[in-house]
């Protein structure tokens, strides 16, 4: 097979079954100089799919994922740029197109094996599913991008480069190859000391033979990981002129509002468009199955005059939920508490409760389109590109060869711009279509947004446990509703009974993947629940914990540096008190520590939370220290203040005024230490997420002896009986 | 209505409903997008921009409030090709993650340097109520006091 195809790649990748990874080197080269890039390839130096080496010694790197604020596309050319010996300040990065080419939904499944992406999960069955499939998707979610393009796409892509950039100058030279070395984007000859740089040799190592198994550097020998260069998107996000999917213009466009469907799964039944039709701007009120939007000259007219519309939806037959309603299903399902050993000497009991939360991304959802004929152009922020398009070409029945995606900076991401959630790109391409050809960008309201999300998922969580007389744990029990998974429910203490049952309570909100997915519910119930029962034994948490984990290495380091970190033990003033929570998500273990303060009136404030956090390594420290400060800031707002409320079967809140947001007064100074264990990476957009309430609410607990078991926290009084 | 302001130093003459915001003038007719949208209710300060030097949200201010008057955006933040110090204290403190709040939270920051040069921590917490989702509060507070400090970049 001297030619490899994508079509005999993908033969070879499945026939060989385990044999993904060389397959993804194989893919990763071999074909994008063949038949991938054609023209001008070797004129630019191409030397992998991703890395470009141009004659002026500018090596840029395509990022097959989109950058959210998560620092990716710096971690990642980071990661290409150690391998290929590049100078970072010659290193530029440019995202990738969503064309098959750069799909790296293969790259995800190769890291696999002991790994299956949570975000995707959902509709898809892993055993069954082939490689083939996974062509679809370009995503950016479950914390993979460096674990997994990073570690399997961008350094085996780095390390290949420069070796062909070596072959080529040991060519030029006439000398062996063993006698030139790379180094700041310059190859050398040792013995000579002729040398040239990157550029000058770019168009003759893009003929070179393409190595199958590239040598990676050994840790030891990094010079760009673990440090904290400047992050490649942050000038443009000072001076105004970062291009978001909100931002975009194309002549002649117009612009749409729109109003959905209250409940979801409703229906449009009715909508006089005649007074709106009259008003200035206003060009077409165009009726979908589910939504009417009117689209105007400026999105203010057109929002004006949607305003003016009383349109009709019908509820699906689900205007008789609510909050109350789906959480006494939660409980009817849940019955009974757990069993526990009946030789204990003390049984714990507790329930948790997590509500609904919505993403609210600083930027709401935003899909621009023209459609024309069997073709479309569509303009979006999404964390999956590919997977936008296959939803644009199904709304419109049309293939997906005939839709262009372009995806612009995210205006954050958190889950909500997953594939599966792109009901903004599904209903922007049908009013586009109304419109056709004229393109047309509909934006979101903020009411849109927080009123038809993919929620994080309510769930309601019934734990049972047991201490012998020594007060050491011999059960620890939970049945729980809303979903888990292994991941989610894992509590690595040594306890000799531990079960985690789900109980199936179905509802009709419309859920998603929100920022930690199922951990964000599970770390609060299980870290929670831990922590009453040192309480009930009579032991410090902290050591209560750390005499349970013996066997787990990994997380009582890190349990102990936070601990270490927070001066847990020392003595603090009244009303103030340390949580300690631990959990391990997306292959990271993260121990937080969270120091509150709760005044008589019971006005809690949030003084400080240390991080320790083991991922393994770190590519960018400051901008990794910046998701885990990020991550706790979030997860704070969420257990602090957030919840969506169901009523008659749809979303009570609206906006921020009344699904409110922690401000920079709220904020507490964040502490992080990452622990070098040297496991395999972990990722790091989401780990922080899942620690951060039950660390509150044991902080809470520690100061006045109040335990929360209900987030948001909002919901108890925490006023001084 | 006819309307007068200036924009960045440039001065613009529009015929638009007195009612229609501030902020989707800038976006849509003078194309600067740099300001955002974000809530539409004054609550994130996605849209903050400086009328006559002092912050405002615009995404609920009637543009017949800005007429005759001067409108600094964040387009127009840099002097001479110099960032201004708010947005130099901003890149040194790496605070942007997504990136969409900052504008409005770099020209809020403006805006309240203006005001009070040398913030306390309390004024900053009263004067900075923006939203930002992915958390870089503690960042923020840290640039703000470099750039009231008036070194803007750290070393």
């Amino acid at each position: 097979m001297k030619k490899w195809t994508r079509r005999t790649f993908i033969g070879a990748g499945t026939v060989a079954g385990g044999g993904f990874l060389l397959g993804v080197a194989g893919f990763t080269f071999a074909p994008s100089r063949y038949s991938l890039v054609s023209g001008d390839a070797a004129e630019k130096g191409q030397l992998t799919t991703w890395i470009t080496v141009t004659p002026d010694n500018i090596v840029t790197i395509l990022i097959p994922h989109c950058e959210m604020g998560q620092g990716t596309h710096t971690a990642l050319a980071m990661m290409a740029a150690e391998e290929l010996e590049a100078d970072w300040s010659l290193v530029r990065v440019q995202e990738a197109p969503a064309l098959d080419a750069y799909a790296n939904g293969y790259i995800i499944r190769a890291a696999g094996g002991n790994y299956v992406p949570a975000v995707l999960a959902r509709g898809v069955d892993y055993g069954t599913y082939k490689l083939a499939e996974w062509f679809g998707f370009q995503v950016t979610g479950g914390s993979t991008a460096v674990r997994s393009t990073g570690e399997y796409g961008m350094r085996v892509a780095g390390a290949a480069a420069k070796e062909m950039l070596l072959a080529a100058a040991a060519r030029q030279w006439n000398v062996s190859v063993s006698e030139c070395t790379a180094k700041g984007s310059r190859v050398t000859h040792t013995t000579s000391g002729r040398g040239a740089t990157f550029g000058e040799l770019a168009r003759l190592a893009a003929t070179q033979r393409v190595p199958t198994s590239p040598a990676l550097k050994s840790p030891d020998s990094f010079t760009i990981r673990r440090t904290s260069p400047t992050r490649l998107d942050i000038p443009s996000k000072v001076d105004g002129s970062a291009t978001y999917a909100i931002d975009f213009v194309t002549p002649g466009m117009l612009y749409a509002a729109l109003e959905i469907a209250p409940v979801y799964g409703g229906k449009l039944v009715s909508v006089d468009t005649t007074p709106a039709e009259a008003m200035p701007g206003v060009k077409k009120i165009v009726r979908l199955e589910e939504a009417v939007a009117v689209v105007a000259d400026s999105f203010w007219r057109a929002r004006r005059a949607l305003a003016s519309l009383k349109p009709e939806f019908s509820d699906a037959g689900h205007g008789d939920v609510s909050t109350a309603s789906i959480f006494a299903a939660f409980d009817k399902a849940l019955g009974a508490p757990p069993e526990v050993p009946n030789h204990a000497a003390t049984v714990v009991t507790a329930d948790y409760r997590a509500p609904f939360l919505a993403h609210a991304t600083m930027s709401p959802m935003v899909c621009t389109a023209k459609v024309e004929g069997d073709r479309a152009e569509v303009w979006t922020g999404v964390q999956d590109p590919l997977n936008a398009r296959s939803v644009a070409a199904k709304a419109l029945g049309i293939p997906a060869a005939n839709v262009h995606v372009t995806n612009f900076l995210l205006g954050a991401g958190f889950g909500r711009g997953l594939p599966f959630n792109f009901d903004y790109v599904d209903l922007g391409v049908r009013v586009a279509k109304a419109m056709s050809p004229i393109p047309v960008k509909t934006i979101w309201t903020r009411e849109n947004d927080i009123q038809h999300d993919y929620y994080r998922g309510a769930a309601l969580s019934r734990h049972a446990g047991a201490l012998d007389a020594n007060g050491l744990p011999l059960a620890a029990h939970s049945n729980y509703t809303g979903g888990g998974n292994g991941e989610a429910v894992f509590m690595p203490y040594a306890i000799a009974a531990k079960t985690a049952k789900e109980k199936k309570a179905a509802h009709p909100i419309r859920l998603g993947q929100w920022r930690s997915v199922l951990n964000s519910q599970h770390g609060f119930f299980k870290e929670s629940f831990i922590d009453e029962m040192a309480h009930a034994a009579g032991k410090d948490p902290f050591e209560f914990r750390r005499g349970l984990l013996g066997d787990q290495p990994r997380f009582k380091t890190a349990l102990e540096k936070a601990a270490v970190m927070s001066n847990w033990g020392a003595a603090l003033p009244p009303g103030e008190g340390r949580g300690i929570a631990i959990c391990e998500s997306f292959g990271t273990i993260v121990a937080e520590v969270a120091h509150v303060a709760v005044s008589p009136e019971g006005r809690l404030k949030v003084l400080n939370v240390y991080a320790a956090v083991d991922c393994g390594d770190v590519i960018n420290v400051d901008s990794a220290t910046a998701q885990v400060e990020g991550g706790i800031v979030f997860a704070l707002s969420a257990a602090l203040l957030s919840e969506i409320t169901i009523k008659e079967g749809r979303v009570v809140e609206k906006n921020f005024r009344d699904y409110p947001m922690i401000h920079l007064a709220d904020a507490p100074k964040v502490t992080t230490a990452f622990l070098r264990s040297g496991a395999p990476l972990g990722g790091l957009g989401e780990p922080g997420v899942p620690p951060l309430a039950p660390a509150l609410v044991n902080a809470i607990h520690a100061a006045t002896g109040i335990r929360v078991r209900e987030l948001p926290i909002k919901n108890t009084s925490l006023r001084k009986a | 209505m006819a309307i007068a302001m200036t924009v960045n130093g440039k001065e613009h003459a529009l015929d638009v409903e007195p009612e229609m915001p501030l902020l989707w003038v800038l976006r849509e007719a003078l194309g600067l997008t740099g300001t955002k949208f974000g809530c539409g209710i004054s609550a994130c300060g996605s849209c903050t921009v400086l009328l006559d030097g002092r912050a405002v949200r615009s995404c609920t201010l009637p543009i017949s409030a800005a007429n005759g008057r001067n409108v600094t955006t964040i387009e127009g933040l840099a002097q001479d090709g110099t960032l201004h110090r708010v947005q130099q204290a901003w890149v040194a403190h790496q605070v942007p993650q997504c990136g969409y709040c900052q504008s409005g939270v770099i020209m809020a920051v403006a805006g309240l340097l203006a005001q009070t040069p040398k913030p306390t921590d309390d004024e900053i917490d009263a004067g900075i109520t923006n939203i930002c989702r992915c958390g870089t509060f503690a960042r923020m507070r840290a640039a703000i006091h470099d750039a009231a400090e008036g070194e803007g970049v750290r070393s």
